[in-house]
């Protein structure tokens, strides 16, 4: 097995891992770790490609990694902001429970 | 490969094992934690310094403690007594399964075309830093504008008081 499959093997573990905890778990904040693990798998391939691939010194991948963990901080800054305004307002992080639409 | 790519690759995954199965919420956190930690540490051994250490510092610095900060803030440490899993638990379980399958499928399928260069680069942060506000400057100030957005957002999200509600 190259390096470059073992990183990619290791990646989809941790993709899949996050996967099913977005797609298990009750609590909201739970599922935002998920997808936080599902954009850490991506970037690790990313950063994997660059480490392997041919030209590493047009920094291609390393750039999309930095700019997706950017992306990614902003991302998690917003969601718990909205998970926050979601418990003010039904009083639960339950995703069961927070079943209507109506504000 | 490095040899301290196996005991990181097991950290990473017990660590996103545990984010995931853990009854409290706080464990949970914590476990992140480890495994954005081991996720760094892979950069490192793959000779991603920059990317290893920016990831450091988003990561385990700021959106774990954001994680932790939410949690606290919505009682969210509390286990409900129904239990930590959705009812529909079994159907999230099989398609994480089968998106793994296919992943690794495809991994195991192509191993003789990926590439395989095993010249260590020779980047340093001052090239990452030149690329950033040069080639790449128009994405950084997109960037930029997007952190700001997202952090006047976020404020605005968390604080908003429905009018006449005490």
């Amino acid at each position: 097995m190259t390096p470059l499959a073992s990183y990619l093997l290791v990646a989809a573990l941790l993709f899949a891992i996050g996967l099913a905890g977005a797609l298990t778990r009750r609590n909201a904040i739970l599922v935002l770790i998920g997808i936080e693990l599902m954009l850490n798998a991506a970037n690790l391939n990313l950063i994997a490609f660059w480490r392997y691939g041919p030209h590493p010194e047009a920094l291609t991948g390393m750039m999309f990694a930095i700019f997706s963990i950017a992306v990614a901080a902003a991302e998690a800054a917003v969601g718990l902001g909205l998970v926050i305004a979601i418990y003010r307002s039904a009083h639960t992080t339950d995703l069961d429970q927070i079943n209507r639409m109506k504000g | 490969m490095s040899i301290a790519f196996y005991p990181l690759a097991v950290l990473t995954l017990a660590g996103g094992l545990g984010a995931v199965l853990l009854k409290n919420t706080v464990h949970c956190a914590l476990a992140l934690s480890v495994a954005f930690a081991g996720l760094a540490l892979l950069f490192l051994t793959l000779d991603a310094q920059f990317a290893g250490f920016a990831q450091i510092l988003v990561y385990v610095g700021a959106v774990a403690i954001l994680v932790v900060f939410a949690i606290l803030l919505t009682k969210g440490s509390e286990t409900p007594e129904s239990g930590i899993f959705s009812h529909t638990w079994f159907v999230g379980l099989i398609i994480a399964a089968g998106v793994f399958a296919v992943l690794g499928w495809a991994v195991l399928q192509s191993v003789n075309a990926l590439p395989n260069e095993s010249a260590v680069p020779a980047i340093t942060v001052h090239d990452i830093g030149n690329a950033l506000v040069g080639r790449y400057v128009l994405p950084l100030e997109i960037v930029a504008l997007l952190l700001t957005a997202a952090t006047i957002g976020a404020v605005i999200v968390a604080l908003h008081e429905k009018e006449g509600a005490k």
